[in-house]
């Protein structure tokens, strides 16, 4: 019914009349639905690291306890202009990315494997999800001897950590893509190949990043583990020395590069997102 | 080129779903096939079209396809199909990217279509950001891109707003009076199945054997402006589909 449309309305009465014994109907909805709020987090931030460092100027903090942000980051100045920063962040950065690169290949092919084969399937599925829960960094002593103390081992731990939950969220992925989708590939007479490159793959995309926002935090966690056992360079080294010489303010800046490094790792993996994954919604 | 339904059975793990269904579709026929949920004709679809085989029984193409067809048997989904990670140019083309053509000849046919689809300015949208209406069209559209002998039709209009399917009938009449194709055209709305049949198979519950096959004698051009004739040709089918319909509302469906 629109009122309005009809050319003799009547005029709006200014005051709508309420019947006897009448109460407007209580408001019951609303809620349960978050809205993003800008310069939040930035202030949250700059509020607790105020507060923080207010605490250890009063000595309400001791220095023994948690270093103040200015020691963490004249710790961090001191590194930057030692120059010993970029040689830190250079070995590390090579662990992390070759580490992970093979990893997200090695697992994406195994687990398209596993979503398109059912030998794949039978074969690999069992064996992945029986050394999935293994914590890699026990296999550390086993891995040096394997490749050895140098960046071998290190990689490898990586490799190992970002292969797993690649080739579940892979196959996961796969075994999510619309079947009408398939029949459709068929029914056009698609071949095999054609079905599994522009129906599967992209399909299973979606899921396939989840994956990897994973697999490059588990990346980094890997990364410090592994850089526990004979590495002169690299972050972890870094913040494991600090530690073992109770220089706490060296290990506060570490953790925070750490920090960053994971943040612009997600960062760069949203930008992936963004594009490839425009379709959606 | 046609098709002969010859003898077909099929049986899903032991349960029967289509018994004994035998008919065939002319060149340039609609042939409709309706019946109760659960009766198999999606199954018979599939297995028209090759895409599953029949227990017993066998689909016949018969005769030579079109010159120029690229894919003979071609189907059309319910849900559209679409690849949501493809634009509407790009879903078309999918079907021709297999078939080794020129690749002006290629753009050429993609724009054919678009354009017989009145889809040009939708050439580069995603399908998330078109109607269900629009995402149908795309997909007759890529149909008719493989020049096909037979279109298969699995409720195509099933999941459109009752507005939208009337307009997308209307196109389909005009689409049918120009290129004079065939179809296998799967529906549940009995007003769709005397709208766009030339012949309408009318299945029986499960396991679907065919309990009639009605004639339409109404050019399809036509139809619209004789709703009291197909009116009484709907009443029919209802007549003959009723009973069958309450019995498999009552079925339990752990098949």
């Amino acid at each position: 019914m629109s009122d309005a449309t009809l050319p003799l309305s009547p005029a709006e009465p200014a005051q709508p009349a309420v019947p006897a014994g009448a109460r407007p109907v209580p408001y019951r909805g609303g809620g349960f639905s978050t809205r993003p709020i800008r310069f939040v987090a930035p202030l949250v931030f700059v509020v607790l690291i105020g507060l923080w460092e207010l605490g250890s100027d009063t000595g309400f903090i001791s220095p023994i306890v948690l270093p103040a942000p200015s020691e963490a980051f004249a710790a961090f100045w001191q590194l930057l202009v030692s120059g010993m920063l970029f040689k830190h962040l250079e070995a590390s950065l090579w662990r992390l990315v070759i580490g992970w690169t093979c990893g997200t290949i090695l697992g994406v092919s195994v687990g398209l494997m596993i979503g398109l084969f059912s030998v794949a399937r039978a074969s690999l599925s069992p064996l992945v999800n029986a050394i999935f829960p293994i914590p890699k960094i026990a296999l550390l002593p086993l891995f040096v001897i394997w490749f050895g103390i140098g960046e071998g081992s290190k990689v490898a731990t990586i490799l190992f950590g970002v292969f797993f939950p690649t080739v579940i969220a892979t196959y996961g992925g796969v075994d999510n893509v619309d079947r009408t989708l398939v029949r459709m590939g068929q029914s056009f007479g698609l071949s095999w190949w054609s079905i599994v490159r522009k129906i599967i793959i992209p399909g299973a995309l979606p899921a396939i990043f989840s994956g990897f926002r994973i697999s490059v935090s588990i990346a980094i966690i890997l990364l410090v583990a592994a850089e526990m056992i004979g590495a002169e360079y690299g972050i972890g080294a870094y913040i494991l020395l600090a530690g073992s010489l109770m220089a706490t303010d060296q290990l506060i800046a570490g953790v925070a590069i750490l920090s960053v490094l994971g943040l612009t790792m997600a960062w760069l993996i949203g930008l992936a997102e963004r594009h490839f994954l425009r379709w959606r919604t | 080129m046609h098709l002969a339904i010859s003898h077909v059975s099929h049986r899903y793990a032991g349960t029967e779903v289509l018994s004994d269904i035998d008919f065939s579709v002319g060149a340039g026929e609609i042939v409709c096939v309706i019946g109760p949920s659960g009766c198999g004709k999606s199954t018979l679809l599939r297995l028209v079209g090759g895409l599953e085989r029949p227990t017993s029984g066998t689909v016949y193409e018969v005769g030579d396809p079109p010159a120029h067809s690229l894919n003979p048997l071609t189907y059309i989904f319910q849900d559209f199909a679409l690849l949501p990670w493809r634009t509407v140019a790009g879903n078309v083309e999918l079907a021709l990217e297999d078939h080794r053509l020129p690749k002006a000849e290629r753009a050429a046919i993609v724009a054919d279509v678009l354009a017989r689809t009145k889809l040009l300015d939708f050439a580069d949208a995603y399908p998330r950001q078109i109607s269900g209406g629009m995402k149908q069209r795309v997909a007759i559209a890529r149909a008719l891109s493989v020049n096909p002998a037979v279109m298969l039709m699995d409720e195509p209009l099933s999941a459109l707003d009752s507005q939208t399917r009337e307009l997308l009938m209307d196109d389909l009449v005009d689409l049918w009076t120009r290129e004079r194709f065939a179809s296998l055209y799967i529906t549940h709305n009995l007003a769709e199945a005397v709208r766009l049949g030339h012949r309408i198979v009318v299945l029986s519950r499960r396991p679907g054997r065919i309990r009639d096959i009605v004639t339409v004698d109404i050019e399809l051009s036509e139809r619209k402006n004789r709703a009291a004739e197909l009116g009484a040709v709907q009443q029919r089918l209802w007549n003959l589909m009723r009973d069958e319909a309450m019995a498999a509302d009552m079925e339990l469906t752990d098949v």
